[in-house]
């Protein structure tokens, strides 16, 4: 039987505000334990919450940004649970009436298709706090400085078929909230957090399958991984011809695999119902008006006017365009200059993989966006070739050169284009070449490949290919 | 709608409130009230009336995005049964 996967994403996004959601403590990341939580954090008797404006302000600006409907007047809702570091006994959440509803984000898949990602919702709620079970023997310890950060919660419709779907996915969301300024993306210490529920059925069927979720996946490699062994794992347990029992589950990187927390049956109870604290959350026409002028330039539209104004393929500025950082990199390197398919293609590829290599962001680049556009403006003026470029680039990279013109000089890289040279190196490659000349001659077209080939390894990389080309031929027809 | 001595149970267990079996017999007695009045209000034509939230006709005063609060652990701390470095200290919760 051929299996289809299902899987729907719920990421938690904390929100970039300076001050808790419904409390004026500090969210800065770090601080000693408590030292960020306030009466209102801690649920004291007789403190009440008191809405902070900038978390608002980042949740319609999220709902604009996807094209959703911004709900101007949203309702927060309490939903009831036990745990210790959610001293209220509920936390502050949206249920009936979130900020935003619909809306859609597109992805690029790695083959370059695109597909329409369709979103549910994301409504706004309050962080809990964070338990500590190792550093007490006999007690947990409860950290409250968490308790009341704000975060959005974004909720994606069943749409994706495949784990590389729903990674692309979750990129393309982190690339639009950091380009948004909403959320600092910073997974390791949690500001970006998936939950990806999972089920499979067999090609062709309509009901959906029943679906595991598997809670708090902190990276997109372990995303992948762990959907890929929850989809695994389902598909054999049908087949043995047992059933999937809805579950929460959490993945392991040592192993790779996922687990079924204990089963809470009442805890699936949170009898959510209106906050008496909380009048419903109006945003006002003004301050709603005055949001929307305030909007960057949004990725859609960037990227068509990348195309327009550079003249890019819309895969090279589709992939430019999916986070600000990096298309603040390519514009910085064209506008000093650059070439800007020469500036993209370099971006993408060479940039782009070397970042990945040294897991670094292309805010930590070695490499800055003016250095890439002298070492692009030398390959345009015949200075160096594409392939000495990377020579360079590596140099710079690792830090062994102040600029791309030292490294050139430092390293004697330049492209010799002096056709006397060339001749030169042309001749003792033939003298020594009779059998490729003889090949040529009678008609074997791959024999001047190889002939071309000598001579620029004579010249270390530094000739002109196209040059040497054309000497080649004149000299031996 | 009634409600039974199980729901009860279940509903005491859910808010982690303990109910001995002769409360339960009380606690049931009073919640078919309440259930009764709301009954009685859900016969009420509210069509064309919009549904509201809370129960004053306000909406939610805004605060600017400021960190304004001094660290008063110490103070929060002498208030609490258990607690060190820094840490409120619970009975092990075991996941």
């Amino acid at each position: 039987m051929t299996w289809e996967v299902v899987i729907g994403l719920e990421t938690h996004v904390q929100l970039t505000t300076a001050s808790k959601i419904f409390s004026g403590a500090s969210t800065a990341f770090g601080a000693a334990p408590n030292t960020q939580a306030t009466m209102v954090d801690l649920a004291l008797p007789g403190s009440l919450p008191v809405m902070n404006k900038g978390a608002a302000e980042r949740a319609v600006k999220f709902g604009l940004a996807i094209g959703a409907k911004v709900n101007q007047r949203s309702i927060f809702a309490r939903k009831n649970y036990f745990y210790p570091d959610l001293p209220k006994g509920y936390q502050i959440s949206q249920f009936e009436t979130p900020i935003v509803e619909g809306g859609s984000l597109t992805i690029t898949l790695d083959d370059g298709t695109e597909k329409i990602v369709e979103l549910t919702r994301a409504h706004l709620e309050e962080d809990a706090g964070k338990s500590v079970h190792e550093q007490f023997d006999h007690e947990t310890g409860v950290d409250l400085n968490r308790a009341g950060t704000p975060l959005l919660e974004i909720v994606t419709e069943p749409v994706m078929r495949s784990s590389k779907e729903a990674v692309a996915y979750a990129k393309a969301l982190h690339g639009l909230v950091r380009y948004l300024d909403i959320c600092d993306g910073n997974m390791q210490e949690g500001s970006f957090r998936c939950d990806a529920n999972v089920s499979v059925r067999p090609v062709g069927q309509k009901e959906f399958g029943t679906r595991r979720e598997i809670k708090n996946l902190n990276s997109f490699k372990f995303m992948q991984q762990a959907i890929d062994f929850e989809v695994r794992w389902q598909i054999e347990q049908i087949e043995d011809g047992k059933k999937i029992v809805q579950a929460t589950v959490l993945f392991n990187p040592e192993t790779g695999e996922t687990k079924a927390m204990r089963s809470k049956e009442d805890a699936m109870d949170y009898r959510y119902f209106p906050d008496p604290d909380l009048p419903p959350l109006v945003i006002t026409d003004e301050m709603f008006a005055r949001i929307k002028a305030s909007m960057p330039e949004l990725p859609e539209a960037k990227c068509a006017r990348f195309m327009s104004q550079y003249g890019l393929p819309k895969y090279d500025a589709r992939l430019l365009t999916q986070d600000g950082a990096t298309s603040a990199y390519f514009e910085t390197a064209t506008q000093a200059g650059a070439d800007a398919k020469l500036a993209a293609n370099w971006t993408i590829g060479e940039v782009n993989a070397t970042l990945n290599r040294d897991e670094k962001t292309i805010e930590q680049s070695p490499v800055a966006a003016s250095q890439l556009a002298d070492l692009i403006k030398r390959i345009s003026d015949g200075t160096i070739s594409n392939k000495i470029a990377k020579t360079v680039f590596e140099t710079l990279w690792s830090g062994d050169g102040a600029s791309v013109d030292a490294v050139i000089e430092a390293k004697g890289l330049k492209q010799i284009s002096d056709v006397g040279a060339i001749e030169k190196i042309v001749d003792e490659v033939l003298a020594k070449s009779p059998a490729q000349i003889a090949d040529y001659k009678s008609g074997k077209e791959k024999a001047l490949m190889s002939i071309v080939g000598m001579v620029m390894k004579a010249s270390a990389g530094k000739a002109n290919p196209a040059q040497v080309n054309e000497i080649v031929k004149r000299k031996i027809s | 709608m009634s409600l039974t001595a199980t729901d009860i149970e279940r509903i005491a267990h859910l808010a982690r409130i303990r109910v001995t079996p002769d409360e339960v017999v009380q606690v049931q007695a009073k919640l078919d009230g309440i259930f009764k009045l709301i009954d009685e209000m859900q016969a009420v034509n509210t069509q064309g009336v919009q549904p509201m939230s809370h129960g004053l006709d306000m909406v939610l005063r805004l605060r600017d995005d400021v960190a304004t609060a001094a660290n008063e652990r110490d103070k929060f701390q002498k208030n609490a049964p258990q607690s060190a470095e820094g840490y409120f200290l619970v009975p092990k919760v075991i996941e």
